[in-house]
């Protein structure tokens, strides 16, 4: 275990002087449901990448990316894709 | 020079808030508070203050408000009661948790169910344990006096903490009296414009308010309360500071008549000054007793309260609330665990008084003291007494 600073040490009010430390604490493990693409239904309408609160769609080339590493698996994107293309599946 | 001016307790907190150079206030009108924003927002429309006047449409609104800006560097000022403070109860926390300087006068009123809007301290005490610096004014010069020092306590760059400045309501808050206030240029110097502690810049954004787990949360509590404590050296720093230029002497606490006293009363507030007129009286017919009126409630002025206990005989502890259920008053359990650490012995007697505006009189005042020297030991189970009330 790395380190960890005493109270003496943090800056007060536990203001960080610095951005982006949400990028090191992944929250993928709070996932219970998984959503699961199939590509092959998706139609890039993007709503799921708008609708996504983390957000953990991420676009690419060709159609969406989902980012296990922080979706909380909310199952917004599955609700809102109006072709079915995203299935929760449980995690195990 | 000073003059001499007739305003209320309300009043005189609005004149000092004035003379702060306050940078932003958010508040939400309550009884019997609402006369210090009414006022202040009278000298924004007349353009003698440059302050930005933030109307809001809750109490829970304007502490938030007040938040927001405190963390961008501005001097902020608020005021509430009663279930005002109630309804701020969650962002109490967070101004002092941010480590917010805020500045917030608190006309104290009963809370409730039954509705009632006269003073009683239940409302601050109910958020006794929110990490605000606490003091307690007993008329309304000292509500004036204080609310120009808190700024300069809570600013303090080893402070950084909210302050509640407390002062009864309609007792201190409608009540007018000769007010010495200060010249606005030695107010000015007394207090110049807040320190930089950090620059707000979007090129150069921080976090506030992250999210912190079992990881790190508890090391910021512990910074927190270590902060807190460490602030009556402030509080204490800012009141020779502030003696200098007013003439006025202020501390942690003040003494009346307890060089030769037997018998003490210790409180909070406007019954005060009550009790040094009792203790007046009977000193005149040579009884030996004396009074410690506390102008700091938190942090707790353990230290001080001890060096004037020593020598008495007995202690009556006023509690101005019901802290229900509780073995005692909120004071009087402060002041009994202040005690168990130490040689001293006296006989502790606790008196709650004065629920919902129920007055408190200079005779019933003489009987509690006069109970206090006919009694010769501490009785075994729990000397706690409601005065004034109807059996």
């Amino acid at each position: 275990m790395s380190h960890k600073p005493g109270w003496r040490e943090l800056p007060i009010g536990g203001h960080l002087y610095e951005t982006g430390s949400s990028l090191k604490y992944k929250t993928g493990s709070w996932r219970t449901f998984r959503p699961i693409l199939d590509r092959a239904k998706c139609t890039r309408c993007l709503l799921c990448w708008i609708y996504c609160p983390e957000p953990s769609i991420k676009r690419t080339e060709d159609v969406v990316e989902i980012d296990y590493d922080f979706c909380k698996g909310c199952g917004i994107c599955a609700a809102e894709c109006p072709v079915k293309a995203i299935q929760m599946v449980e995690e195990r | 020079m000073q003059k001499i001016v007739g305003l209320t307790g309300d009043e005189a907190v609005a004149y000092a808030a004035k003379q702060s150079s306050v940078d932003v206030v958010a508040a939400y009108p309550i009884t019997p508070q609402t006369v210090i924003v009414e006022q202040f927002a009278q000298y924004v429309a007349n353009g003698e203050v440059h302050t930005e006047f933030v109307c809001v449409e809750s109490e829970h609104s304007a502490l938030s408000a007040c938040i927001g800006a405190s963390l961008t560097g501005a001097r902020v000022f608020t005021a509430t009661a009663s279930q005002g403070l109630a309804l701020m109860h969650e962002m109490l926390y967070i101004a002092s948790s941010l480590r917010c300087p805020i500045v917030m006068a608190v006309a104290n009123r009963a809370l409730s169910a039954p509705i009632n809007i006269y003073a009683d301290h239940s409302d601050m005490m109910g958020s006794r344990d929110s990490g605000w610096i606490q003091v307690y004014a007993e008329d309304a010069q000292e509500a004036y006096d204080w609310t120009l020092q808190a700024f300069d306590i809570a600013e303090k760059d080893n402070v950084m903490l909210p302050v509640s400045v407390n002062l009864d309501g309609f007792t201190i808050s409608h009540s007018m009296e000769g007010i010495s206030v200060l010249e606005d240029d030695a107010a000015r110097k007394f207090l110049p414009p807040r320190p930089i502690s950090y620059i707000v810049d979007p090129d150069r954004p921080i976090t506030i308010g992250a999210g912190n787990n079992p990881e790190y949360y508890f090391e910021f509590k512990r910074q927190q309360e270590d902060a807190l404590r460490r602030s009556s050296k402030a509080v204490l720093e800012t009141a020779r500071k502030f003696g200098a230029i007013s003439g006025r002497k202020y501390g942690v606490l003040d003494t009346y008549g307890l060089e030769d006293a037997d018998v003490a009363m210790v409180g909070l507030g406007s019954c005060m000054g009550t009790v040094i007129e009792a203790a007046r009286r009977l000193r005149k017919k040579g009884a030996k007793v004396g009074a410690i009126k506390l102008w700091l409630y938190r942090p707790f002025p353990e230290r001080e309260l001890l060096r004037t206990l020593e020598g008495l005989k007995s202690l009556v502890v006023l509690d101005r609330s019901c802290s229900f259920g509780a073995p005692n008053g909120a004071l009087c359990s402060d002041i009994l665990s202040t005690l168990y650490s130490t040689n001293l012995k006296l006989k502790i007697s606790n008196v709650i008084y004065g629920l919902g505006g129920r007055d408190m009189t200079v005779p019933m005042i003489e009987a509690i003291y006069r109970r206090a020297l006919r009694q010769k030991k501490q009785p075994l189970k729990r000397d706690v007494r409601f005065v004034g009330v109807r059996e």
